[in-house]
């Protein structure tokens, strides 16, 4: 069961997840999921390993397909197509026409390693949207300036720390603009001392633009900043869901007061570390 | 049925009864070679180390079919001595495959994490044992893979004995061949279908030798 | 028992057999690639339709002899098909199909390689199948294959002397007609192994010197 908290009960989802069920064989990840992602809404997805995060954006994101349940993007269907009046499996056409407005950036990068940075960036301008090389270069450049990296153009990958890479990652998923990105962990693999570049460059994104963001991390500090919903999955389903206030200041479920409790920080709003450790809360 | 050609089966068996039996002495004798070649190869000793990678080279770097009519034609007037074909075929079989399967024996020896040898060591195990009783049974598995591709293209290579008059499953084809020469599709179609299967129960017959040496590993 | 005189005498027409044995062995070796990669495709295919023939055909003519092969090309074809090729027609087609069987193994290896990331990143970016397998999977899954493509050429060219048995003019086939005319055998084909060996054992170094600089490039260029 879910709880929907709709600020903006009046304007229509922009993602919905309709009883979507993935299972790996017999290892059932998500159950009967239901969510409604608002435009330019950020949510942050918290939760321990396994408890299905990863899969909610990859279904999303049509790296897998859900065993049962619909998508719905946009107001269209995404796994989904009518055909002859009814609902059938979609097609590959279908699924490129949908796929357009979402975008994501990977835990592991993923950049073409063969390919120059500036390339990495133009090359799905170029063949997916089908702009011209000038226009793609121009778009690519605008984009790389705002990542901090218009000076590495010519670079290749592997001649790039693992910020920097995650950076143009960022800057390829982006110029492709989408209505919602989603960021996998985007940091988890990174050196510590490099987290923060990648991090304040999400923050930027974030406040300038309209665009929806599903952020799964852990970094708790960054999920209070930017998001305006956190929701805890575990064990495949949505336990809690709220405001970073009364997620991470308030936790209710005893499940979530546990996850917490291992992110305890000696910073200054010593309220939440105190709260969780007393279990206050039931 | 008579479009199955059954009645060339016959006469083709004989010829196949020849290949499998070259193929079966020259695999044993291409083991021997590759053994004591490849583990002379990472021998202490650097003129046995030379010798060894000479031998390999040279077989490796030269064509088979050139080796078995060196062996069959120009061997014997060297030597003056006599060479059946048989014997010539199974040299150079032997020979070739050995220098190719010393590369992995070589390989696979090498493989054997460099704990294992320490272990030994510590135990105060001879080199002997050493090789005999810890590396080889482990190296063994990881070679199999290697060998059974190894034993397939000898099984190939057999057929070029043709070309040197030895009545294998190859010569006994072309001599039907030449009695009827419309039944060639046919005499051909069979030829193949015997390779096939020969290669076909080799292949599962190393799949058991790997399995049964993966027992009992974690 | 050696005549060097013979020697000098057969020299020149064996080296000049040698043009012939090459054109071969690039040739067939050309058209193994070609048809290697649409094979890897196929074998990879989702449509077991596809899938499953197309193993099962390959690893007949990968199982089975050479030899039989050009036979087959060569004495099957005029009769079956009407179609009577060249016998060095004969011999590249014979020598790339067999070898074509081999070098999808080769391009299978390094398209699975490729990490799946890759593959994931360009679902993310919405690239249609062809852009994904032409600029993204390809062009990384190749390179890394060349020194094996490459030790697979110099097969290929000590395969060559099996094309004598189809009456290709090549370096065994000139070595049996001078040695049986002289019966100075030894002479004869302890040249033709000379050669061969001259030809592919520094070629197989060069093969080896590339995958060592290969490996060298990749680690010298990635930071940790």
């Amino acid at each position: 069961m879910s709880l929907n908290i709709r600020k903006k009960s009046s304007e229509k989802a922009l993602v919905s997840y309709r009883k979507i069920t993935k299972s790996f064989g017999d290892r059932t990840v998500l159950k009967e999921l239901d969510l409604d992602i608002y435009p330019g809404e950020k949510i942050a997805l918290i939760g321990p390993s396994g408890s299905g995060k990863t899969t909610i954006a990859r279904l999303l994101m049509t790296l897998e397909k859900p065993t049962s349940g619909t998508i719905e993007v946009g107001g269209e269907m995404l796994w989904h197509m009518p055909h002859k009046g009814k609902l059938a499996p979609a097609n590959e056409k279908h699924l490129h026409r949908v796929r357009s407005k979402i975008g994501m950036v990977f835990q592991h990068f993923n950049l073409f390693p063969h390919m120059t940075i500036l390339r990495n960036v133009t090359e799905a301008l170029v063949h997916v949207l089908k702009m011209s090389k000038s226009e793609a270069d121009e778009r690519a450049m605008r984009m790389l300036e705002r990542v901090g990296l218009q000076e590495h153009t010519k670079h290749y990958p592997s001649q790039l720390s693992g910020g920097q890479k995650q950076r143009v990652a960022i800057a390829r998923a982006l110029v492709m603009q989408p209505s919602v990105m989603l960021f996998d962990e985007v940091t988890s693999a990174l050196d510590p001392e490099l987290v923060g570049e990648v991090l304040d460059v999400i923050k930027g994104i974030a406040s300038q633009g309209d665009m929806a963001m599903i952020l799964i991390t852990h970094e708790m500090d960054f999920a209070r900043d930017v998001a305006d919903r956190v929701l805890f999955t575990d064990g495949g389903i949505i336990v809690e869901e709220g405001t970073p206030e009364q997620i991470f200041e308030n936790p209710r479920s005893p499940r979530l007061q546990t996850f917490l409790s291992r992110f305890l920080h000696g910073n200054s709003d010593g309220k939440m570390a105190s709260r969780v450790a007393a279990g206050e809360e039931q | 049925m008579e479009w199955l050609s059954l009645d060339l089966l016959p006469p083709l068996l004989k010829g196949f009864k020849i290949t499998l039996l070259l193929t079966l002495v020259s695999i044993i004798v291409a083991l021997f070679c590759a053994f004591l070649s490849g583990l002379a190869r990472i021998s202490r000793f650097a003129w046995l180390r030379s010798l060894a990678a000479a031998y390999v080279e040279v077989f490796r770097g030269t064509s088979l079919l050139v080796q078995l009519f060196w062996i069959y034609f120009a061997l014997p007037m060297l030597l003056n001595i006599q060479l059946s074909a048989l014997t010539a075929a199974v040299l150079a079989l032997g020979l070739n495959y050995g220098a190719y399967g010393s590369e992995v024996v070589r390989s696979s020896v090498l493989s054997v994490p460099r704990g294992q040898i320490e272990a030994t060591i510590a135990l105060n195990m001879t080199a002997y044992q050493r090789m005999r009783r810890v590396i080889l049974p482990q190296a063994w598995s990881m070679m199999l893979p290697g060998f059974g591709n190894l034993q397939i293209e000898l099984l190939k290579g057999t057929s070029l004995v043709y070309l040197i008059t030895l009545a294998d499953l190859t010569y006994q084809g072309m001599m039907l061949r030449s009695y009827d020469l419309s039944r060639t599709g046919a005499v051909f179609a069979w030829l193949l279908i015997l390779y096939f299967i020969a290669a076909y129960v080799f292949t599962l017959i190393v799949r058991f030798a790997e399995k049964r040496a993966a027992a009992g590993r974690g | 028992m050696w005549d060097w005189e013979y020697v000098e005498y057969i020299l020149p027409r064996l080296l000049e057999v040698i043009p012939t044995a090459l054109a071969a062995a690039l040739a067939g070796f050309a058209l193994a690639c070609l048809l290697g990669l649409p094979i890897a495709l196929a074998r990879r295919s989702r449509s077991k339709w596809i899938a499953i023939p197309m193993t099962a055909v390959t690893e007949f003519i990968r199982s089975t002899p050479l030899l039989i092969q050009l036979f087959v090309l060569v004495f099957v074809f005029p009769l079956s098909f009407g179609l009577t090729l060249s016998p060095f027609v004969a011999g590249v087609i014979g020598l790339g199909v067999h070898y074509s069987t081999y070098l999808s193994e080769v391009y299978r290896s390094g398209i699975e390689a490729v990490p799946k990331g890759q593959w994931e990143a360009s679902v993310a970016l919405n690239f249609g199948k062809v852009h994904t397998w032409t600029r993204i999977v390809l062009p990384q899954s190749i390179p890394p294959t060349v020194p094996v493509m490459g030790n697979y050429l110099i097969t290929m060219f000590k395969e060559t002397p099996t094309l004598s048995a189809i009456t290709v003019a090549e370096l065994l086939m000139t070595a049996k007609i001078l040695g049986s005319a002289s019966f100075k055998y030894v002479e004869a084909f302890t040249l033709v192994g000379v050669i061969f060996f001259l030809l592919s054992y520094p070629s197989a170094l060069l093969v080896r010197m590339l995958e060592r600089w290969m490996q060298r490039s990749e680690r010298s260029t990635t930071i940790r």
